[in-house]
């Protein structure tokens, strides 16, 4: 497409890369911590209602949001709307945002689980936090940047 | 017994039906409410009043999740619409738009109430009372059948609803329905039912076959979404020919199926596909 974007398709390509973002970053989490690693437990049976709760939405919304995110990137690509620089940024966005979500409020917060069980979780949260905030700043840069450029 | 009769009767009639369209019926739907039933019929099997919530989780995964699906694909009210003659199919649409139908067809109605069944069945002690009486048992079966096949035909929309919610809508209410799903499949984990065994093998199996079954179904609303995206355009682009049933996945507001407008085909008993899709949306 030459020249103007339709505000739609921009707000599409914000939805599908936040979408995918976070939901990968979900599904990264599931799969290597929880399944492979074996860091988190399916359920420690110390965490209250409101974490288990929160647990639940989070487990549903990410694999949601992973399918969502993809039907909507098709559907871009279909319409040859697809601006790479502007969609890693929000993939990157979302995948912070949810990082951050999960160290600060499942956490530490609601207490839904720990990083790790036997140790010290100090060093671990800074890690898991960190992570977040670079993946934030690194979209945010490239948003900007994207922002720059003039749209293709 | 009366579950074989009544599976062999749904069979039955959806063949017959099938056979009784001049258009063509697609073979894929008819195997596929062929293969829903035979998941019903299996997890009712299963799924009764067990002590062993393995088995139990097993059957209710059949008879509530997957089954259902099946048989949504198999878009039995169309088929219906089609085969049935006019004054029948008049009299079904007329069915569909009353107010009950169009709350039980409403994700954002149906999908809570078949989670809320849920938690019902095992947060008060039903499950524990269903267990020694077999009739109360063979109603819950149903209930889950009836509820699972309601959310699920409200998120897809396969067959012809009034008044469609948008894809996001019924996206949210699906994952909505999920987080409940897990969320109750934990509490189970956490605390079972009394007088049940291999719980946590239940609970596990309730959590991960749950989350495959509705992964499942998102990507059959998403699919249908991006399909119907292409019709809707291409009809755009070729101004004069209707723009294809935007309502039938992604649209916002589904027209009322109207089988009052192919009074012309009275006589040809399910009518040119031409007019039949004419009729269901």
């Amino acid at each position: 497409m030459t020249g103007t974007t339709p505000p739609p398709d921009g707000r599409r390509l914000l939805a599908s890369g936040l979408l995918l973002g976070a939901g990968l970053m979900g599904a990264v989490d599931e799969i290597v911590f929880h399944q492979l690693l074996h860091w988190h437990h399916f359920y420690d049976r110390a965490s209250g209602a409101a974490g288990l709760v929160s647990d639940g939405l989070l487990h549903a919304a990410t694999l949601s949001a992973v399918v969502a995110g993809l039907a909507l990137l098709a559907d871009l690509r279909r319409r040859r709307t697809f601006t790479p620089t502007r969609w890693w940024a929000a993939v990157l966005l979302g995948a912070g945002a949810f990082q951050l979500w999960d160290g600060v409020v499942d956490h530490k917060l609601l207490r839904v689980h720990q990083v790790r069980y036997g140790v010290d979780p100090t060093g671990y949260d800074v890690a898991w936090i960190a992570g977040a905030v670079v993946l934030l700043a690194a979209g945010a840069l490239l948003m900007a940047r994207a922002r720059r450029r003039p749209v293709r | 017994m009366i579950l074989l009769a009544g599976l062999l009767v749904a069979a039955g009639l959806y063949v017959a039906a099938g056979w009784h369209c001049r258009s063509p019926w697609p073979l894929a739907r008819t195997a596929s409410w062929l293969l829903g039933l035979a998941c019903v019929g299996a997890g009712a099997a299963l799924g009764g009043g067990h002590g062993d919530l393995r088995a139990h989780m097993a059957g209710h995964l059949l008879l509530g999740m997957l089954g259902p699906l099946l048989l949504v694909l198999a878009a039995p009210v169309t088929l219906a619409l089609r085969a049935l003659p006019v004054t029948g199919a008049r009299r079904l649409a007329r069915l569909l738009r009353t107010p009950v139908a169009r709350w039980a067809t409403d994700p954002l109605v149906a999908v809570p109430l078949n989670s809320a069944g849920l938690w019902v069945l095992y947060g008060t002690g039903l499950h524990t009372a269903a267990a020694h009486r077999p009739a109360l048992a063979a109603l819950v079966s149903l209930h889950v059948l009836v509820s699972g096949y309601l959310a699920t035909a409200a998120v897809l929309g396969v067959d012809p609803a009034p008044h469609r919610r948008g894809v996001g809508a019924r996206a949210a209410a699906l994952a909505a329905g999920m987080a409940a799903h897990d969320v109750l499949a934990k509490l189970l984990y956490a605390s079972p039912p009394a007088g049940t065994t291999h719980a946590e093998e239940g609970a596990r199996l309730m959590y991960d076959g749950g989350t495959v079954v509705s992964l499942a179904v998102a990507a059959v609303l998403w699919r249908r979404w991006y399909v119907s995206r292409a019709a809707a355009r291409e009809g755009a682009a070729r101004p004069g020919t209707p723009v294809p049933a935007r309502g039938r996945a992604g649209g916002r507001r589904g027209p009322v199926p109207r089988p009052g407008q192919r009074t012309g085909q009275a006589t040809s008993r399910c009518g040119s596909s031409g007019a039949t899709s004419r009729a269901l949306r």
